[in-house]
């Protein structure tokens, strides 16, 4: 085990930790941006530390594509090669083969599939994949796991789920170096209880250094989706980090922090900003109306970064519509304002606010208070009262 | 202004006078936008390639009370002896204490070849196609590293001014783009991750480029001026061009 997790405050399931990583000490919750191919779009490592970014992921698949994994050891790593000075996570390149390739297609051995450069079948087992990913040399590492999604029935997703758990254990054979890397897995078993139940216990025997609640964010309903991350942070071992794959939306992330879960990760906030959408704390802002092009305000008066403090949304409003520019400043300041949030949630359940943020974060959100559903059904369970942000239903 | 077949048999007056016309209409826009601007202006001065109506142009627009000159129709393909002497033309008769700006000379022998010419400013787009090509400026940009590098010639897939990051040759290149450089981009950076970001069509790569090649072309022009107050200029020059020359040589042999 290459980490420390230590619980320094609680409100009933939500927790505010300190996850030390080989790279860097991280205060969770945390949100990780995604720099699929080494880099986030259009941000320098020094406007990333600027930012306050703590873990960034890395995709496997891509950077096995170019520049190779073996070229990246040779270089020293990942952190080396893209001059990353804090903590990086990899995936296990299961999931982009499955949404990314034609033809992929899981079998026992791993994942066969089509190679995007000469057409020739080819095979990610679960030992190539952590061997690509202990050259990559990130921080954290992930299990090769059998996904499928949430909007499918039937047997496939037992089956997934028992393959994953029968694949943990060829991940933790081939994981060399378990000094420096720690191996996540992760639990599947779809929507049903009982299946997602049997594979947290599994990889909970396995006593890994975290944990990570997968095939979700796929399309499933929001109620689903929250009870499932309910009982999986309910099941996982207190003292361990939990980590909710491709999650998304502020709101989720508040939802899942109130349940227990301390860090998450998302394309959302970079590749929104690619087409001209800014996070508020309203919701979102859209760059491209034409009443922007007038507009002088920055994007948010409240936001600290370097873009609101420099920029209006009607010189940003000329750039998202023709250079790549603005871009690069929107993803600035959507990561900056996923960064705020994670702080946000960190101080606030440190502090013994933690209720009182939630709510104030719906009340801006939900102005009209009308709070989804599944919100209120979560923050029940989550033992917070959030009666005063929701007009009272007839 | 209408052309005039009955003119062909006095074709050469009929070219002087479009040249006329034109200095006409530059003097002529020049006075407007001074009267209307009332501030920075700079006067134009054209005249195609007719050493007489440069100097014409660059006289009259002199008598104008304008703050500067800007010198046009250059970098068009011109060749570079008669550019030399219609720059010198121009800059004989420009006052000493005003700026003058030429656009669209940007490689660094038309930079220095301007600069004995009398020229103060340039812009250009060189940077920027530079960095769309996936190059990197190299050169030695002052005398010191000048002598280092004579006698010293790498194998890059460019020439000494310029590397192209996009090659192969740098899959696996830990060093800076140029060890000596100061820039974001060299500190921070390895020419290996640069051609990754290349060849993976990432946005970053030419920020990092841009960065690097602004820097370092600014670092010119410094070392220019530094030459130019201690009264080397002559000997700045000569020994880029000669430099330059060995390399070509080298690079043939």
């Amino acid at each position: 085990m290459a980490l420390r997790f230590e619980v320094l405050g609680r409100f009933n399931r939500a927790r505010a930790a300190r996850l030390t990583l080989p790279h860097f000490t991280c205060q969770t919750p945390l949100f990780m941006p995604v720099g699929t191919q080494g880099t986030i779009k259009g941000l320098t490592t020094d406007q990333l530390e600027d930012i306050g970014c703590q873990i960034i992921l890395g995709n496997t698949y891509h950077l096995e594509l170019r520049p190779g994994s073996q070229l990246i050891d040779d270089l020293g790593g990942l952190h080396k090669f893209m001059n990353w000075k804090r903590a990086l996570l990899t995936d296990s390149g299961g999931f982009q083969m499955v949404s990314l390739l034609h033809l992929a297609d899981i079998t026992e051995e791993g994942v066969t599939f089509q190679s995007p450069v000469d057409g020739k079948p080819m095979l990610l087992t679960p030992e190539e994949s952590i061997h690509i990913q202990n050259n990559i040399g990130a921080d954290i590492i992930m299990a090769l796991d059998d996904v499928v999604k949430t909007t499918i029935t039937g047997p496939r997703i037992e089956e997934a789920m028992y393959r994953t758990l029968r694949w943990i254990d060829r991940c933790i054979s081939a994981h060399k170096k378990p000094d420096v890397q720690n191996l996540f897995g992760i639990v599947q078993g779809g929507l049903d209880p009982v299946l997602r139940d049997i594979c947290v216990r599994g990889l909970v025997e396995r006593k890994l250094p975290g944990y990570a609640i997968g095939g979700l964010a796929g399309g499933e309903d929001k109620d689903s989706f929250w009870r499932v991350v309910a009982q999986c942070t309910a099941g996982l071992p207190e003292d361990k980090p939990r980590y909710v794959m491709g999650v998304g939306y502020p709101l989720d992330i508040v939802v899942c922090s109130a349940l227990g879960a301390d860090m998450y990760d998302c394309v959302y906030p970079t590749r929104t900003a690619r087409f001209g959408t800014a996070l508020v704390p309203e919701g979102v802002l859209k760059l491209k109306q034409n009443a922007m092009a007038t507009d002088e305000r920055p994007i948010d008066p409240s936001c600290l970064c370097m873009v609101c403090k420099n920029y209006t949304r009607a010189y940003l409003h000329c750039l998202v519509t023709k250079d790549p520019m603005g871009s690069q400043l929107l993803s600035y300041h959507n990561l900056y304002f996923m960064m705020r949030l994670s702080r946000d949630l960190h101080m606030s359940i440190l502090e013994g606010r933690f209720p009182e943020f939630v709510r104030g974060f719906l009340r801006v959100q939900f102005p009209k208070g009308d709070v989804p559903k599944w919100v209120l059904n979560a923050m029940e369970v989550a033992g917070i009262d959030i009666s005063e942000c929701c007009t009272p239903t007839k | 202004m209408r052309y005039q077949p009955g003119l062909m048999r006095n074709g050469i007056k009929h070219l002087l006078s479009e040249h006329y016309a034109g200095l006409m209409h530059a003097l002529l826009w020049t006075w407007y936008d001074v009267k209307a601007a009332g501030q920075n202006t700079l006067g134009v001065v054209v005249g195609g390639s007719s050493i007489e109506e440069r100097k014409r142009c660059a006289t009259e627009v002199s008598k104008r009370n304008v703050s500067g000159f800007w010198i046009g129709g250059f970098g068009l393909g011109e060749n570079v002896e008669e550019r030399c002497n219609l720059l010198n033309a121009v800059t004989d008769c420009l006052p000493s204490d005003k700026p003058r700006l030429v656009s669209r000379l940007g490689l660094p022998e038309e930079v220095l070849e301007g600069i004995a010419s009398g020229i103060d400013l340039f812009d250009s787009t060189y940077i920027h196609q530079l960095t769309m090509g996936g190059f990197a400026l190299i050169f030695p940009v002052d005398m010191v590293e000048r002598e280092m590098q004579n006698g010293i010639f790498n194998d890059s897939a460019g020439d000494l001014t310029k590397i192209n990051l996009r090659t192969t040759t740098y899959r696996k290149d830990t060093s800076r783009i140029v060890d000596s450089c100061s820039c974001f981009t060299c500190q921070n950076h390895t020419r290996a991750y640069l051609n990754h970001l290349l060849n993976v069509h990432e946005m970053l790569a030419q920020i990092l480029l841009e960065i690097h090649n602004t820097h370092h072309y600014l670092h010119f022009f410094r070392s220019i001026r530094e030459a130019i107050k201690i009264g080397e200029f002559d000997l700045f020059w000569k020994q880029f061009v000669e430099n330059r020359r060995s390399q070509i040589a080298a690079a043939v042999m």
